[in-house]
């Protein structure tokens, strides 16, 4: 009965999920040859993201010895542009989760739906904005040559990793307060008490009650936020300008531009498998399970 | 402690601030009356969106999201409450991992779930790419988020107000009718409504599987190359970002009344 009842979506979940994540794989051992594709079994593709060469490509002072080092550089690039978003995210959303969750009595819906209205609200359009803020024409540039600040725009505010970051951040900051806030909010208050009526200040109880507590939340929004940035594709191409681009980029590159589906499914999976395995390790680094497991 | 004005308060107003106010700058500009979005602000006009009814390519996508959003957001719904139904009331063997595996499209990349139908519908099952393609994907990514919103509510209230009907003699089709499904109403409507929001909004999938005929944000997209265009742009998004807002709080709103859970997770 139960299963029945699961089967539909089940179903359609194996159809359109697995299949053509399956067929990505496939893809990736094949070989593009001209217009069509050749279906001999090949690992070209991979190779060809690690194949080494003598000469050097230099990438901020460190040499890799790559044939074709895009790749590998785009996605070091991307990880850690995508650092640098999650951790400015976290450090933003926590003290606003940590205010709903303590500070708001009575209206707390309020405060929760209006950090929620910008995650659902187009993407696109919330990436564009800062198109208009940071552009060579935008608001930033053209309200401070009103007041008479610059004498003409500034041009490194737009297009450049930096731009990305900050892009990134703020679409996903208010997606990250929601996960800290639920765990703040389940942390029970007489702990708190117990320790300000044994002598601990403000500041140690946070460090030594409310912070660990709260990690497992904290943990889960950085990774609900680290996860798709890193494969991102609107905001490089939108804010990020030439040296903005990110391994997302080079995706869409190959599948719709240079017409190599097999070497961008190939880009794709390892993409995917370097995020999981980067993933699997932070979790086992830090003990995700038995620090969940001592929370319940 | 309401009134307190202490740093954390400040902190939350300038946080509110700073991922409003970008977004804000678009309807502001909109009615200004200038090609650029520059200050300062040249006088107040409504002409540009005047001038965006007129546009018919635009007109044409706003149909086809629309289409596509109403589609995706009944098909979803209609998967995911069996589904949610069926996870939440029967003890499934490896119902961990099947939550598990249906949640996945929440943090895949959209880049490569995009790619991924791409391959599997060109050159593997050789479709033509249409706007069903595009509604294909989008109902892929909707049913994580339709099965989140049920499951809670599903949760949320008390199952021996079901046993209690099936005591009294109904079969399980009339309880499911008469007691499970009013009782998740306001689930299923937040279900619909957010449903048809992510199709109307989302652009990574409908960019790499649409053919001929363009969605609202891949026409958008498409637009934001064209400096002159800029006006008409900031109008249709205006327009665009009003509407969500406005159907995100119907939603929030109807899912948070009714039947309180005492799941501070369930918010």
């Amino acid at each position: 009965m139960g299963f029945g009842l699961l089967a539909p979506a089940l179903t359609i979940m194996v159809l359109m999920l697995l299949l053509p994540v399956m067929a990505l794989v496939m893809l990736s051992f094949w070989s593009q040859s001209g217009f069509d594709i050749d279906r001999s079994f090949t690992l070209e593709n991979y190779w060809k993201l690690i194949e080494p060469s003598d000469e050097p490509t230099v990438w901020f002072g460190i040499p890799f010895y790559l044939k074709y080092p895009i790749p590998v550089i785009l996605m070091i690039k991307s990880l850690v542009m995508s650092l640098v978003a999650t951790i400015a995210v976290i450090g933003l959303a926590y003290p606003m989760a940590y205010f709903v969750a303590f500070r708001v009595r009575g209206n707390k819906a309020f405060w929760i739906i209006l950090l929620t209205i910008p995650f659902w609200t187009s993407y696109l359009l919330r990436v564009f904005s800062w198109k208009i803020v940071l552009g060579f024409n935008g608001a930033i540039n053209s309200g401070l040559m009103y007041l008479g600040l610059i004498d003409a725009p500034l041009e490194f505010l737009l297009y450049n990793p930096t731009a990305v970051i900050i892009t990134l951040a703020h679409s996903w900051v208010a997606f990250a307060v929601l996960p800290i806030y639920v765990s703040l909010e389940k942390i029970d208050r007489s702990l708190l008490e117990a320790a300000a009526d044994l002598g601990d200040s403000r500041w140690q109880r946070f460090w030594r009650i409310t912070l660990p507590l709260s990690a497992p939340g904290t943990i889960a929004a950085s990774l609900l936020v680290f996860i798709p940035t890193v494969g991102d594709y609107v905001t490089p191409t939108l804010v990020g300008g030439p040296g903005g681009t990110m391994i997302g980029s080079l995706v869409q590159l190959l599948f719709l531009r240079q017409d190599n589906a097999p070497l961008g499914s190939a880009v794709s999976i390892a993409m995917m498998l370097v995020i999981a395995v980067l993933v699997a390790l932070l979790l086992w680094a830090i003990g995700y399970r038995k620090m969940r497991a001592r929370r319940s | 402690m309401w009134k307190r004005l202490d740093g954390l308060w400040i902190y939350a107003v300038a946080f509110i601030a700073f991922i409003y106010g970008p977004v804000l700058l678009m309807p502001l500009f909109s009615l200004n009356d200038s090609t650029f979005a520059t200050f300062p602000l040249a006088g107040f006009t409504l002409r540009h969106y005047g001038e965006m009814f007129q546009n018919q390519s635009m007109m044409a996508a706003v149909l086809n999201s629309l289409k596509i959003a109403v589609i995706v957001s009944l098909l979803s719904t209609a998967l995911a409450v069996p589904a949610s139904l069926a996870l939440t009331r029967y003890k499934l063997p490896g119902g961990g991992p099947i939550v598990g595996f249906m949640m996945l499209p929440l943090v895949i990349p959209s880049i490569v779930i995009a790619v991924a139908l791409l391959v599997i519908i060109l050159k593997f099952l050789g479709i033509q790419l249409s706007l069903w393609t595009v509604a294909a994907g989008h109902i892929l990514i909707c049913i994580p988020f339709s099965m989140t919103v049920l499951m809670a509510r599903l949760e949320g209230f008390d199952p021996s107000l079901e046993e209690a009907s099936r005591d009294l003699g109904c079969s399980g089709w009339t309880t499911f009718w008469r007691v499970t499904f009013p009782l998740a109403m306001p689930g299923v409507i937040s279900s619909l409504l957010l449903g048809f929001i992510i199709s109307f909004d989302e652009f990574v999938i409908a960019f790499f599987l649409t053919g001929t005929e363009n969605t609202l944000p891949v026409y958008l997209y498409s637009q934001l190359r064209f400096p002159n265009k800029l006006p008409g742009t900031l109008a249709l998004g205006t327009l665009i970002l009003c509407g969500s807002a406005i159907l995100v709080i119907i939603a929030e709103v109807i899912r948070k009344r009714g039947v309180q859970s005492g799941n501070p997770g369930d918010i």
